[in-house]
């Protein structure tokens, strides 16, 4: 079947098996790579991406769900000089990550949280980041990151509107 | 993992979606936000041939009053619910448990009419809305039928909604300022309840006494703590009526609690959300 939807700010349209998830169809269809497949049960949020504003899980969306939506992976993040979104520089600032396999999940859901509150007590991000495991147990510096990029301005709650600049 | 084959139907109307199910049968799943269902077909412990997606269909998605009534639409995310101030004033048990199912990326997704339709006995939002009774409207091929809270979670994954009905709506009794509490206990973040307890002041005391008090994860399904509600009618106090919690009831047992720590948490968080509910 058909689907269409916008990802990093390009109009795409691709034939696809209706039971072709989301996370599949951005790595193996559309060739962004770095939205990760961890527990793919739901649980460790690696594939957490944006779809239409909010953070969900692409290994438990269809892209057929997806049809008409607004999706932001982490290779959209990045300005079109390569510049980093905020939420990226304060996880490189904070040694935010350390295997990095939850950073681009991390990343997103992080964007989520402080969409959401732009200024999270430590016990908030926390529990706004309940849907993303880190394996190397980071968290700490996690948290850090998320505070940080929050003191940098309401940008760091912000997703990207244009087209990414990489690809 | 990857589910097992199927067609995808896009419904525009419920009325498109309920002939669906009657062309199809029992071959046929509704797909709401997919929180429950997907996982499933990734296991490949259900296989549905045809997928009826009813998320595109406008207009499911609502918090209104109605008279004495909360109306909530079937496609209400927990998100949504968790952030709305019609149910936070009228309802305000609702907004409080969906903020508790799973974790943010899930409550984005999850439906309220999908947790009911499940019949999961450990899920957050059946719970809440057990011990606040009220109804379950759904629409099949001869049209709309009302079931109540209570009758609906038959067993084990096991719901009166007819394989040909979908869930349009949910409505439950305004509760206002009355007292309430969800106690939920997990050992880990982002999980279903081990054991939680609803209890919800009625203004009416309609629902079998001052508190509708309800269960996750103690039988087959969501059920009441009825010899609590009853022991509450009576005028019990709150230690005697919670002690009464498990009475009844069947937990199962697995690597997270036995069946006799299950009944103890039981009793334990009954008696706290009734201490909680009465201090409101």
């Amino acid at each position: 079947m058909q689907v269409s939807m916008t990802v990093n700010g390009r109009q795409r349209s691709d034939d696809v098996e209706p039971r072709l998830l989301l996370a599949h169809y951005l790595r193996d269809v559309v060739g962004l790579k770095a939205t990760n497949i961890g527990c793919d049960t739901t649980s460790c949020g690696a594939c957490t991406v944006i779809v239409d504003g909010l953070s969900v899980k692409s290994c438990t969306l269809l892209a057929a769900q997806a049809e008409g939506a607004r999706v932001t992976t982490l290779e959209g993040l990045a300005g079109p000089d390569g510049e980093l979104h905020p939420m990226q520089r304060a996880f490189r600032e904070e040694h935010g990550l350390q295997c990095g396999f939850c950073t681009p999940g991390m990343v997103l859901a992080a964007i989520g949280v402080l969409a959401d509150n732009p200024d999270p007590s430590d016990r908030e991000v926390r529990e706004g980041l309940e849907g993303n495991l880190c394996r190397c147990t980071g968290y700490h510096n996690i948290v850090r990151a998320v505070q940080s990029a929050a003191r940098s301005g309401p940008a760091a709650g912000q997703v990207p509107q244009g087209p990414e600049a990489a690809r | 993992m990857i589910p097992g084959p199927f067609e995808l139907v896009r419904a525009t109307s419920v009325d498109e979606a309920v002939a669906a199910l009657v062309e199809h049968g029992d071959d046929a799943k509704i797909l709401a936000g997919g929180h429950s269902l997907l996982p499933l077909m990734k296991l490949r412990l259900a296989m549905p041939g045809v997928l009826v997606d009813i998320g595109g269909i406008p207009g499911m998605s609502y918090v209104r009053v109605e008279g004495d009534e909360v109306a909530i639409g079937a496609g209400t995310r927990h998100h949504e619910l968790e952030k709305d101030a019609v149910a936070a004033a009228e309802v305000p048990i609702l907004p409080c448990t969906a903020g508790q199912v799973g974790d943010p990326q899930v409550r984005h997704r999850g439906t309220i009419g999908g947790t009911v339709a499940h019949g999961d006995p450990a899920s957050d939002l059946p719970t809440a809305l057990l011990a606040l009774g009220g109804d379950v409207v759904v629409q099949g091929p001869d049209g709309r039928r009302t079931v109540p809270l209570t009758e609906f979670f038959l067993g084990f994954f096991e719901t009166a909604l007819a394989e040909d009905e979908v869930i349009v709506e949910i409505r439950v009794p305004r509760t206002g300022s009355a007292g309430w509490a969800y106690e939920k206990f997990t050992r880990r973040a982002n999980d279903w309840p081990i054991v939680a307890v609803a209890a919800v002041g009625h203004r009416t005391g309609g629902v079998g006494g001052p508190y509708g008090v309800a269960l996750a994860n103690m039988a087959g399904s969501v059920v009441r703590a009825t010899a609590t509600e009853e022991a509450l009618a009576r005028g019990a106090s709150i230690a005697e009526a919670a002690a009464l919690a498990d009475e009844g009831t069947n937990p199962s047992a697995d690597m997270h609690a036995d069946q006799e720590y299950r009944r103890h948490l039981a009793r334990l968080l009954t008696r706290r959300a009734l201490e909680r509910a009465a201090a409101a």
